[in-house]
């Protein structure tokens, strides 16, 4: 006699993927800044093309970045006197009267039917220089993104840091009351606009994580009714099973060079694992073994090393084991509970979630000295994760009942609150830098 | 950036799930617990493991597919998998059941609270259900009989960000079923 299965149903049920475009799903506060933000005039960029207006604000757009990368507060439109959009027409010492210490004008230029310019120059306006010039070309398409590219310039070029205004952040959403969640995948650009769906499922889907190359992301889905690993192209949006062992498959981490997976396995023992798993042959290398929970790897900069949490000692703690195996290494010995290992990315810290007097906060631990530095002020705070230009972290934490997402730069003075429209927002994940 | 987006027919799929569960069970319904209730659904029938309900042998409301709603949850102390010797007898009339029906087959779903990480916790979930599993096993169910999964923080039974939301998520559900 057949029975309708529940698990075939179930498992086509959580592949469903739909094409609705999502609202902006977070939206940004920022909590506390630096005391000293430098005042910046970004001037309305000019408009040439045949055209009524260039596709987006550009200037707005990166006047936002900014001023929500705490460092800079940019005047408002209304205050300037002079709106330049050409060097010639910069009059220095009106600048310095306002107020404004740096100065960004600009022209957008439609150069052919979807070809556009943004053209800016950065002033200093107290030495009276001009510190870039620089030409932006875009599409239509892209010009939010490129926007976000003009931001990223200005900022380094004023703090001498990468800007990460035009990375994105993939996170997990769960809406919907218990018995009927609705989890997804989601990649948004770093301000939290443009959110894009990569996943839906009535079941769990945690861990996501970016490869080196920011092309795919792979993370663990339960449309199974069972913990499994997939691999999911971001342009194309096809996604392949890349684990379906016996027992839990979790926490995957990219190597360095993107060629493998390091996970936790519980296999058939029941015992969870470190394991590497090589993406083009499937072979898989056991790095620990023991009845302890290994899990939630992460990798040292050269591939080298593999640092995870274990509770091999009670509680949880970082330890770390050469990724070809060999001898482990206890990493954190303060406080009981560190969990969560993620790499800086100069590679001389590791973000964990500690616990602190009986709160999970995010902590930041200095590999050379071991010394620990707590940074954000939740009582459940889980999931960090750096910024690629180091600055800034992004992590989990609550608002009342609700998840959030939250940013704390790396020395804890500048912190961000981002809220989802609905539901509980989790598991953030740093882009690496655009590949160009 | 494109992904992709576009398998609108796979909706129609969902709605097929949705009818393909069984749903005679009622079971779990105090349970509040999404895993808890599809646990349910999938545990209706108490004869469909094969043995029939007229051959199914000791059962009762401490242990088998008709046990008590309390007697198929096992709660665990924080950061702590070894299952609490208050958990004996039930166990005891599970696996016996068990052990008296080859046919019949147990699913362990473990969980944890919120607190710490969440694939930390998918390892705590994990050796929750195997300690379970292996109290069955030394009461004689048969290890093809008995599978384990975990859900970590990701299934709460109950929500809330205290201690009593907390005592009872973290547990093993004990699943009837196929």
């Amino acid at each position: 006699m057949s029975r309708p299965s529940f698990y075939r149903a179930a498992a086509f049920a959580a592949l469903l993927m739909v094409s609705a475009a999502l609202r902006a799903e977070l939206q940004i506060e920022i909590t506390a800044g630096v005391d000293k933000a430098v005042p910046i005039a970004v001037v309305p960029f000019g408009w040439s093309g045949p055209g009524a207006q260039p596709p987006r604000d550009a200037a707005a757009i990166v006047a936002a970045d900014l001023a929500r990368s705490g460092r800079f507060a940019p005047m408002d439109r209304k205050d300037m006197l002079q709106k330049p959009t050409t060097g010639a027409e910069v009059k220095f010492d009106d600048w310095k009267i306002q107020g404004a210490e740096v100065l960004v004008i600009g022209r957008v230029v439609q150069v052919a039917g979807d070809q556009y310019e943004i053209q800016f120059q950065v002033f200093d306006v107290l030495r009276g220089e001009q510190l870039l010039a620089y030409r932006q070309a875009s599409s239509a398409a892209d010009f939010r993104r490129n926007s976000h590219r003009v931001a990223d310039r200005i900022y380094e070029i004023l703090t001498g840091i990468r800007g990460i205004f035009s990375t994105r952040i993939a996170y997990v959403t769960a809406v919907g009351p218990a018995e009927k969640r609705i989890f997804r995948l989601i990649v948004a650009d770093a301000d939290g606009e443009n959110p894009q769906l990569m996943f839906e499922s009535t079941q769990p889907v945690m861990s996501p994580a970016w490869s080196p190359d920011g092309r795919r992301i792979a993370y663990v889905s339960f449309e199974n009714r069972r913990s499994e690993i997939y691999v999911q192209d971001l342009r194309s949006g096809s996604r392949k099973r890349v684990s379906a062992r016996p027992g839990v498959n979790g926490a995957p981490a990219w190597s360095p060079d993107g060629r493998q997976l390091a996970v936790s396995l519980s296999r058939q023992d029941g015992n969870l694992d470190i394991y590497t798993l090589d993406l083009d042959s499937q072979m898989l290398t056991r790095l620990t073994s023991g009845a302890a929970i290994d899990t939630e790897p992460t990798w040292s900069l050269d591939g080298q090393q593999v640092y995870y949490t274990s509770d091999s000692t009670g509680g949880p703690q970082v330890y770390r084991v050469p990724a070809r195996g060999g001898t482990i290494q206890r990493v954190t010995f303060e406080g009981n509970y560190n969990a969560r290992p993620r790499m800086s990315p100069d590679g001389k810290q590791l973000a964990v979630v500690h616990n602190d007097r009986g709160s999970y906060r995010i902590a930041v631990v200095d590999l050379a000295r071991s010394y620990t530095q707590v940074l954000s002020d939740g009582r459940l705070d889980e999931s960090p994760s750096f910024a690629p230009n180091g600055e800034t972290l992004i992590y989990a934490t609550r608002e009342g009942k609700r998840g959030v997402l939250a940013t704390v730069s790396a020395n804890g003075r500048i912190k961000q609150r981002l809220s989802a429209v609905e539901g509980d927002v989790r598991e953030p994940a740093w882009s690496p830098f655009p590949l160009n | 950036m494109t992904i992709v987006k576009n398998v609108a027919a796979l909706l129609a799929v969902v709605l097929l799930a949705a009818c393909a569960g069984p749903s005679k069970s009622t079971v779990d319904e105090n349970a509040g617990s999404a895993a808890g209730a599809q646990g349910g659904a999938m545990s209706s029938g108490v004869g469909d493991a094969g043995a029939g309900q007229g051959s199914a042998m000791g059962g009762s409301a401490l242990g088998g597919p008709g046990a008590a709603q309390e007697n198929r949850v096992i709660y665990f102390e924080y950061d702590r998998f070894d299952v609490k010797s208050e958990y004996n007898t039930v166990l005891q009339a599970h696996g016996k059941y068990l052990s008296a029906n080859p046919a019949s087959k147990v699913r362990l779903e473990g969980h944890a609270d919120e607190r710490g990480s969440r694939e930390y916790n998918i390892g705590l979930g994990e050796k929750r259900a195997q300690a379970v599993r292996n109290v069955l096993l030394l009461q004689g169910a048969a290890s093809d009989q008995i599978s384990t999964v975990s859900f970590g923080e990701e299934r709460p039974a109950v929500t809330g960000d205290d201690e009593e939301a907390w005592t009872l998520n973290r547990r093993v559900e004990i699943v009837y079923g196929p």
